[in-house]
C-alpha cells in the first residue's frame, strides 16, 4: 500500500492538555505529523486543528478512529479527496544584496506575496498559498541566500457545499 | 443551600454513583478527603502499597460487575498505580482513580510529593481530569464514572489538588452526562448482521472467537444461545475464558501461543471465523499473515480502533456484543439453517479427532507438577471458585487446567502482563465476593512482588487462598531460555528464597507446604477448610515448561508439543 499525504480537520474542546493527548496519541502509535495547526474557532469553547500526516489507507484508518476515540476529540474530517481550501503563511527573511533586489521583488510579486520588512541587505516576505506554492517559492529564492523561514503549516477548511465540518 | 467542601462532595458524588467500597492509601495531599471519610459508612480498605489499591479495585469491579474505586495521594503513591492503571486500561476494566495533587498554586513548582500524574497517565487511561476548581467536581465525577462504565470501559482518572478537596461550594447533584464528544454505538448495523446470518447458512467450518468483550457486556447468555443453535464451535482468548462454559462440548480451549492444538488448528481451517469483543492480539494471531487465511472473518466489537487493527476483517460489525448477539440470534430464529446438527457432524469430528490424538496433556512424575495442582485446585473446588493469577507459567496453566463455566471467576492481568497482580487482585476479589472461594494461583516469583498485601488480607479476615507453584525459577522466561536462548538461565535462578510457610505465619496467616504428590490434595483440603488466609507452598517441578506453545511470530498453527 502507498503512503500518501492526508489534511485532517479535527474539532477538539478548547482546553488544557487537549493538544498533549492527540500528540501523544501520534508519538505512541508511532504515527507522523508533518505539520500541525491549531486555534480557537469561532465558538470559543471549540479549537480546529489542521493536521497534515502520512500513511497507508489502514494507518489512515486507524489514525482517524484513534482520533475519534479520544473524549476530546468532537470531529475528524479527512479533507483530502475532497474539495477543499488550504493555505498555509510563511515569514521568509532573505538576503537582499543591491543585485539581487529586483528579481525577488519580482519573485515575490509573481506568488503575491508581501514585503513586511526591509532592511540594507535583507527583506523579509510574507506569503501565503498552498504547500505547493510554499515549496515553490522558497525553492526559487534559495538562491539569494534564505536567513530564516517560519511555516504555520496548513489549514483548510471544505468549499461551501459540501459536508460542514 | 449549604455550601459543602471538596472532600464532601467527593463522599456524596461516591455515594450517588452506588460506591459502597473503595481501596486506598492515605498521605499528606488526600488528608482532608481521609478526614471526611470517617464521617461515611464507605468502606475503606487500607491496602500496603498503592499498586495493590489499584490492582483490588480492578478485580473487585471485574468481581463485582461494578466500578473499582482507588483513592490515594500524589506524588508516588499516584505513580506507584501507574502500572495497574496501565493494566485496567489493556483489559478495558473499569476504574475510577482519585489522586491527590499539591494545591493549585503550587502546581508546576516542584513541589512536594507533585507529579504531573495527569500527563504520566494519559496514554494508559481512557480519560482523566485535574480538577481546578472545586465548581467542577461534582460533575468531573460524574463524567468519570460514566467514561469508566461506558462503552469499552477503562480505567478512568480524576487529580484532586489540595485546595480543591478543602474548599466549599454549594453542591447540586450534576444531572446525567451528556459529552457531545463520547457517543459509543451499542446497536449495531443490521445490514452488517445480515451479512453475518448468510456467511453462517453457507460456512461448513465455522469457528467463533470470543474474548473479554464477552465478559465485560456480560453477553455469556447470547454466546452460548449463539453457538448452541447454530452448533458452532467455540475458542476465546485468555481474557474470554468464562465467557462460554468450558464443560460445554463446543468448547475448544483457548488459543494463541499456548492455546489448545484443536483451537489453534480450527483457527487456521475453518471456513467463517465470529470474533467477538476481542482485539486480535499477537498472543492470540501469533504470524498474522498465516492467521486464519482460509476464513471470512467477522468482528464485532463496541471500539471501532479495535477493528481492522491487526487483522483484515471482511465483515467489521461497531456494537455491544450483548445487544448485537442479542438481534443476531433474533435473526437466525427466523432463518432456515436447516439439520445443523447433521450439515456440522463433520467439522465436529474432525475438532473431535484433534482433541483425541492431541489433548492438553502432561507427564505425572516423581515432583509435583503444576498442573498437577490446578487440576486439584479445579476438582476440589468444583470449578467454583474465583482464580485469580500472577503472570507467566502459573497464568497459563490456570488458564489451561482451570476449567471456567462462568463470567467473572478467572481474574488476570492479561493485556498487560504484571507480575504482582494476583494477590491484591484476590484482596479485591474477596472483598467483592466475601462468599467465595478466592484462590490466587501463583508463582515464586510473582508473589514476591506484592507479598505486603498479605497484611491487607489478614487486617480484613479475607480469607484468600494463595497456592505458589514454587518452581526456584522466573519459569516463563526459563522456558523461553530453555527453548530458544540454549538453555543459558540468565538470572531466572532465584538463588535465595524465603519460607513461604514462615511468611504466612509472620503475617498472621496460614502457612501449608506440599513436596509430593500425595500432599497436594491434604494441603488444597486443609487450605479449603480454613476460614483465614492461607499461603500454600507447593514445591513443583523446577523445570517443567508450558505445552502447547507456539514460538513467537510463529503461525499458531505451529506448536511445540509435549
Amino acid at each position: 500500500m502507498t503512503e500518501k499525504k492526508h489534511i485532517l480537520s479535527i474539532l477538539v474542546d478548547n482546553e488544557p492538555g487537549v493538544l498533549s493527548r492527540i500528540a501523544g496519541l501520534f508519538s505512541g502509535r508511532g504515527y507522523n505529523i508533518e505539520s500541525l495547526c491549531v486555534a480557537e474557532t469561532n465558538d470559543a469553547k471549540i479549537s480546529r486543528l489542521t493536521m497534515v500526516t502520512a500513511g497507508d489507507s489502514v494507518i489512515l484508518e486507524q489514525i482517524k478512529k484513534q482520533l475519534n476515540k479520544l473524549i476530546n476529540v468532537i470531529k475528524v474530517a479527512d479533507l483530502t479527496g475532497q474539495d477543499y481550501v488550504e493555505r498555509e503563511l510563511v515569514l521568509i527573511k532573505i538576503n537582499a544584496k543591491a543585485e539581487h533586489r529586483a528579481e525577488i521583488l519580482r519573485i515575490n510579486e509573481i506568488f503575491r506575496g508581501r514585503i513586511v520588512d526591509v532592511g540594507l541587505e535583507h527583506y523579509m516576505i510574507s506569503v501565503t498559498g498552498d504547500s505547493d506554492k510554499i515549496n515553490a517559492i522558497i525553492n526559487l529564492l534559495k538562491p539569494y541566500g534564505i536567513k530564516e523561514i517560519a511555516r504555520t503549516g496548513s489549514i483548510a477548511l471544505y468549499r461551501e457545499n459540501q459536508t460542514k465540518v | 443551600m449549604t455550601k459543602l467542601t471538596g472532600s464532601q462532595i467527593l463522599m456524596a458524588m461516591l455515594k450517588e454513583e452506588g460506591v459502597d467500597t473503595i481501596f486506598g492509601y492515605p498521605g499528606g495531599a488526600v488528608l482532608d478527603i481521609y478526614d471526611e471519610l470517617t464521617r461515611t459508612d464507605l468502606r475503606h480498605i487500607l491496602v500496603r502499597h498503592e499498586q495493590g489499591a489499584i490492582h483490588a479495585a480492578d478485580a473487585y469491579a471485574r468481581a463485582s460487575g461494578k466500578v473499582g474505586v482507588c483513592l490515594v495521594t500524589s506524588g508516588p503513591g499516584a505513580t506507584n498505580t501507574v502500572t495497574g492503571i496501565a493494566s485496567a486500561y489493556c483489559d478495558s476494566i473499569p476504574v475510577v482513580i482519585f489522586t491527590g495533587q499539591v494545591p493549585t498554586r503550587l502546581i508546576g513548582n516542584d513541589a512536594f510529593q507533585e507529579v504531573d500524574i495527569v500527563g504520566i497517565t494519559r496514554p494508559c487511561t481512557k480519560h482523566n481530569y485535574l480538577v481546578k476548581d472545586v465548581k467542577d467536581l461534582a460533575r468531573v465525577i460524574r463524567e468519570a464514572f460514566h467514561i469508566a462504565r461506558s462503552g469499552r470501559p477503562g480505567p478512568v482518572l480524576v487529580d484532586l489538588p489540595k485546595d480543591v478537596s478543602n474548599s466549599k461550594v454549594i453542591f447540586k447533584v450534576p444531572d446525567e452526562v451528556e459529552l457531545r464528544s463520547y457517543n459509543p454505538t451499542y446497536v449495531p448495523n443490521r445490514k452488517q448482521l445480515s451479512k453475518v446470518v448468510e456467511l453462517i447458512k453457507t460456512a461448513k467450518k465455522p469457528v467463533i472467537f470470543s474474548g473479554g468483550g464477552i465478559i465485560l457486556s456480560k453477553a455469556h447468555r447470547e454466546l452460548a444461545d449463539l453457538a448452541q443453535k447454530t452448533r458452532i464451535p467455540v475458542t476465546s482468548t485468555l481474557m474470554g475464558l468464562g465467557g462460554f462454559p468450558a464443560t460445554n462440548p463446543l468448547w475448544l480451549g483457548m488459543l494463541g501461543m499456548h492455546g489448545t492444538y484443536r483451537a489453534n488448528l480450527s483457527i487456521s481451517e475453518c471456513d467463517l471465523m465470529i470474533a467477538v469483543g476481542v482485539r486480535f492480539d499477537d498472543r492470540v494471531t501469533g504470524k498474522v499473515d498465516e492467521f486464519a487465511t482460509n476464513a471470512k472473518i467477522v468482528q464485532i466489537d463496541i471500539d471501532p480502533t479495535s477493528i481492522q487493527k491487526n487483522i483484515q476483517v471482511d465483515v467489521p460489525v461497531v456494537g455491544d456484543c450483548k445487544i448485537t448477539l442479542e438481534i443476531l440470534n433474533q435473526m437466525i430464529d427466523h432463518e432456515d439453517l436447516g439439520n445443523v446438527e447433521e450439515s456440522r457432524e463433520p467439522w465436529l469430528h474432525q475438532i473431535n479427532e484433534w482433541k483425541k490424538t492431541t489433548p492438553l496433556k502432561y507427564k505425572q512424575g516423581k515432583k509435583i507438577k503444576p498442573q498437577f495442582v490446578v487440576e486439584k485446585i479445579y476438582e476440589l473446588t468444583k470449578g467454583e471458585a474465583i482464580i485469580t493469577t500472577e503472570v507467566g507459567q502459573n497464568q497459563m496453566w490456570a488458564a489451561q487446567y482451570y476449567h471456567f463455566d462462568q463470567p467473572g471467576r478467572f481474574i488476570t492481568s492479561g493485556g498487560l502482563g504484571v507480575m504482582g497482580f494476583g494477590l491484591p487482585a484476590a484482596v479485591g476479589a474477596q472483598v467483592a465476593a466475601p462468599d467465595k472461594f478466592v484462590i490466587d494461583i501463583a508463582g515464586d516469583g510473582s508473589i514476591q512482588m506484592n507479598i505486603q498485601e498479605m497484611a491487607t488480607a489478614v487486617q480484613y479476615n479475607l480469607p484468600v487462598k494463595i497456592a505458589i507453584l514454587n518452581n526456584g525459577f522466573l519459569g516463563m522466561v526459563r522456558q523461553w531460555q530453555e527453548l530458544f536462548y540454549d538453555r543459558r538461565y540468565s538470572s531466572t535462578m532465584f538463588q535465595h528464597a524465603p519460607d513461604f510457610v514462615k511468611l504466612a505465619e509472620a503475617y498472621g496467616a496460614v502457612g501449608l507446604r506440599a513436596t509430593t504428590p500425595e500432599e497436594v490434595e491434604p494441603v488444597l483440603r486443609k487450605a479449603l477448610s480454613t476460614p483465614r488466609a492461607v499461603i500454600m507452598d507447593f514445591v513443583v517441578e523446577p523445570e517443567e515448561s508450558v505445552y502447547p506453545m507456539v514460538p513467537a511470530g510463529a503461525p499458531i498453527t505451529k506448536m511445540l508439543l509435549v
